[in-house]
């Protein structure tokens, strides 16, 4: 087949750039990976401006040492402290677009969002959407986020650390409540939306070894008919604290275990956001679940 | 001299009508045996099977009591007056502004209503110092104080009643400006925006006897003014001079009947959420069945608005169960649909 003018001009191109023309940044061999949007992202190397506009992915890749390549996050990334001076970039649905062109990134990341992934792609800057909403997720974004920084020993590591403490909080606590099974409400908030044993929380408190009032079949943030928490009649309820005060309030709610004998647990922001996010910092989370168990259950 | 129109002829006939007014009566009782029929439907109907439910109800033990009598039954009582408030106040709405369309959240009670609950959440969540008496109020008073804001300021802003191309501008104003503070609050608390959505689409979820009992108590007070300024709307469909002539005060007139929309609506809205259509259709569903004049509209209009509430209550309690769907969602599947079905009739008759 014979080659035209053209696409002999690239085949040079192509060669010479192999053949050590390249500069020292794209040394490293070029990535090719399938985010969770199903779209494959072409990447030169591992990219050395990053905006994440997730809290948990910013957390990860700090936790991966590499918090000096972010350039910006989303205005709800506030761990570790460093990245609180870093330019805010909205968030994942109202992201800033023109900061973000401004700033140059090599990378966006971000959890599965169409519009803002769309439109970054049209100004031609790379996305890599990642799903975070299960437990495993939080291994395989782990996992994913080291190979795209370069770290991938240090991902394993990340991982193995998480794997460990998250395993020897469930076994504490299970020891703890000496093969009693506390039946558990998690509230996430006063529609009521209830956090279900699929949920992110949900499997977290499966490892405590309590049983979720909320069947895997209902999905995994159901909105709840208040009545089936009363006729469930939970052990302890996780609860919002400006929350917590009025619970007997609500129509024959009085009438719940958790609430007539005072088993709630609430937590202070900082510690809520180790619970809900399913970062690094998922063992810190996992472990105040665990201190309020140990404290009000029966 | 004008000619009355027809409309008008219609209902001074229906006022002498023994046979109209005996055909309102069984109209009457249709709707009420609705209500009891759905009222015994939402005692069975909820997160338990149909056959539990009805074991619990004969013999019942102490948590079935409680689900029974603390929730279903108080739940669905609720849900019927703050109805049949939305109906009463949709129906007053169309026979003050003369206009099929006009509904209880026309002078920007729904959005006052929001802009209450979004500061009451704000309040709540940060200790800012000024806010303070709207964290006090909680989100039921919140709301009311919003939606009865709104009014005043919809008023104000119209000069009074006297003009109601102007009062409804006014409205729609004031509606638009306090739903653009709201979400330009909302922007700084997007951690708010689930409990808001919860609020704006409606839920009947945690009515309790005191709730019902509230609701219940302001319905009787609205009802009381509404059937006695009702001949005053009869005499406004002749037109504000005719109605004048007639020897009518309209300014008060007006006054007391925007009064009565307001609190009914800032009730219904305070305990419930924004619940659309139901204001909308509710007299519409009166007038398709039957000719009335105004005092059997603002009598059929509460009727129908509450059973139609009650309903919307229970299908979203029974579709998913034992989750739930938004009640406001339902309404305005059933309210839309037929008024879908309203439109396409009366295209296909013309």
């Amino acid at each position: 087949m014979p080659l035209d003018l053209a696409q002999c001009l690239g085949l040079a191109v192509c060669l010479g750039t192999l053949l050590g023309l390249c500069p020292a940044a794209c040394r490293a061999a070029p990535l090719q990976l399938r985010d969770d949007l199903g779209r494959e992202v072409r990447l030169a190397g591992p990219p050395q401006r990053i905006i994440s506009l997730l809290p948990s992915l910013t957390e990860t890749v700090c936790a991966l040492g590499a918090c000096d390549r972010l350039v910006a996050t989303d205005r709800f990334s506030d761990f570790p402290a460093a990245v609180a001076a870093l330019p805010k970039a909205g968030g994942l649905d109202d992201a800033e677009v023109e900061l973000i062109v401004g700033l140059k990134p090599d990378l966006v990341l971000l959890s599965r969002s169409q519009r803002i992934t769309d439109r970054l792609g049209e100004l031609g800057i790379a996305a890599f959407a990642l799903n975070s909403a299960r437990y495993a997720d939080i291994a395989r974004d782990v996992t994913l986020l080291g190979t795209i920084l370069g770290v991938p020993d240090r991902a394993a590591a990340l991982n193995e650390n998480i794997q460990t403490a998250v395993q020897a909080i469930g076994t504490q606590a299970r020891e703890h409540a000496h093969g009693r099974s506390a039946s558990v409400y998690f509230e996430v908030d006063r529609a009521p939306y209830a956090a279900g044993p699929s949920s992110f929380i949900g499997e977290l408190l499966t490892r405590l070894g309590t049983h979720n009032i909320v069947t895997a079949d209902l999905g995994e943030f159901p909105k709840l008919n208040p009545e089936y928490v009363v006729r469930h009649d939970p052990d302890v309820i996780f609860i919002a604290a400006a929350d917590a005060a009025h619970l007997a309030d609500r129509p024959g709610w009085s009438e719940i275990r958790a609430v007539k004998e005072r088993r709630l647990c609430s937590f202070a922001r900082d510690v809520d956001d180790m619970i809900v996010r399913p970062g690094p910092r998922v063992p810190a989370g996992m472990q105040a679940l665990a201190d309020c168990l140990a404290r009000v259950s029966p | 001299m004008s000619v009355p129109r027809p409309e008008v002829a219609e209902l001074i006939a229906v006022r002498g009508g023994s046979a109209a007014s005996a055909r309102f009566r069984l109209w009457l009782t249709a709707w009420i045996a609705v209500t009891l029929l759905l009222t015994g439907g939402s005692l069975i109907v909820g997160t338990s099977s149909i056959e539990t439910s009805l074991g619990w109800l004969l013999s019942p033990d102490a948590q079935s009591s409680v689900v029974l009598w603390q929730i279903r039954l108080p739940r669905t009582v609720g849900a019927w007056f703050a109805g049949a408030l939305l109906g009463l106040a949709g129906g007053i709405a169309q026979g003050v502004f003369r206009n099929p369309l006009a509904e209880p959240y026309l002078l920007g009670t729904a959005s006052g209503a929001a802009l209450g609950v979004t500061l009451s959440l704000l309040a709540a969540d940060t200790a800012i110092g000024g806010l303070a008496w709207a964290g006090q109020l909680g989100l039921t008073g919140a709301a009311c104080v919003g939606a009865c804001a709104a009014i005043l300021l919809t008023i104000m802003l119209s000069r009074g009643v006297l003009e109601t191309a102007g009062l409804l501008l006014s409205g729609i104003v004031i509606a638009f400006l306090m739903s653009a503070l709201t979400s330009l609050l909302l922007l700084t608390r997007p951690e708010m925006w689930r409990v808001m959505q919860v609020f704006l689409l409606g839920s009947t979820g945690f009515i309790g006897w005191s709730s019902a009992l509230l609701l219940g108590i302001v319905f009787l007070v609205c009802l009381v003014p509404s059937t006695l300024f009702a001949r005053g709307l009869d005499a406004l469909t002749l037109g504000d001079d005719t109605a004048q002539s007639l020897g009518l005060s309209l300014p008060w007139l007006r006054l007391t009947l925007l009064g009565v929309v307001t609190l009914a609506t800032a009730a219904a809205v305070g305990q419930i959420g924004i619940v659309g259509f139901v204001g909308l259709v509710a007299p519409h569903l009166v007038r398709q069945t039957l000719k009335v004049n105004h005092r059997q509209l603002l009598i059929g209009a509460p009727l129908c608005g509450g059973a139609l509430l009650q309903g919307a209550d229970l299908l979203s309690r029974w579709i998913i169960r034992p989750a739930e769907l938004p009640v406001g969602a339902v309404t305005a599947c059933i309210g839309g649909v037929y008024l879908v079905v309203l439109l396409w009739r009366r295209n296909r008759d013309a």
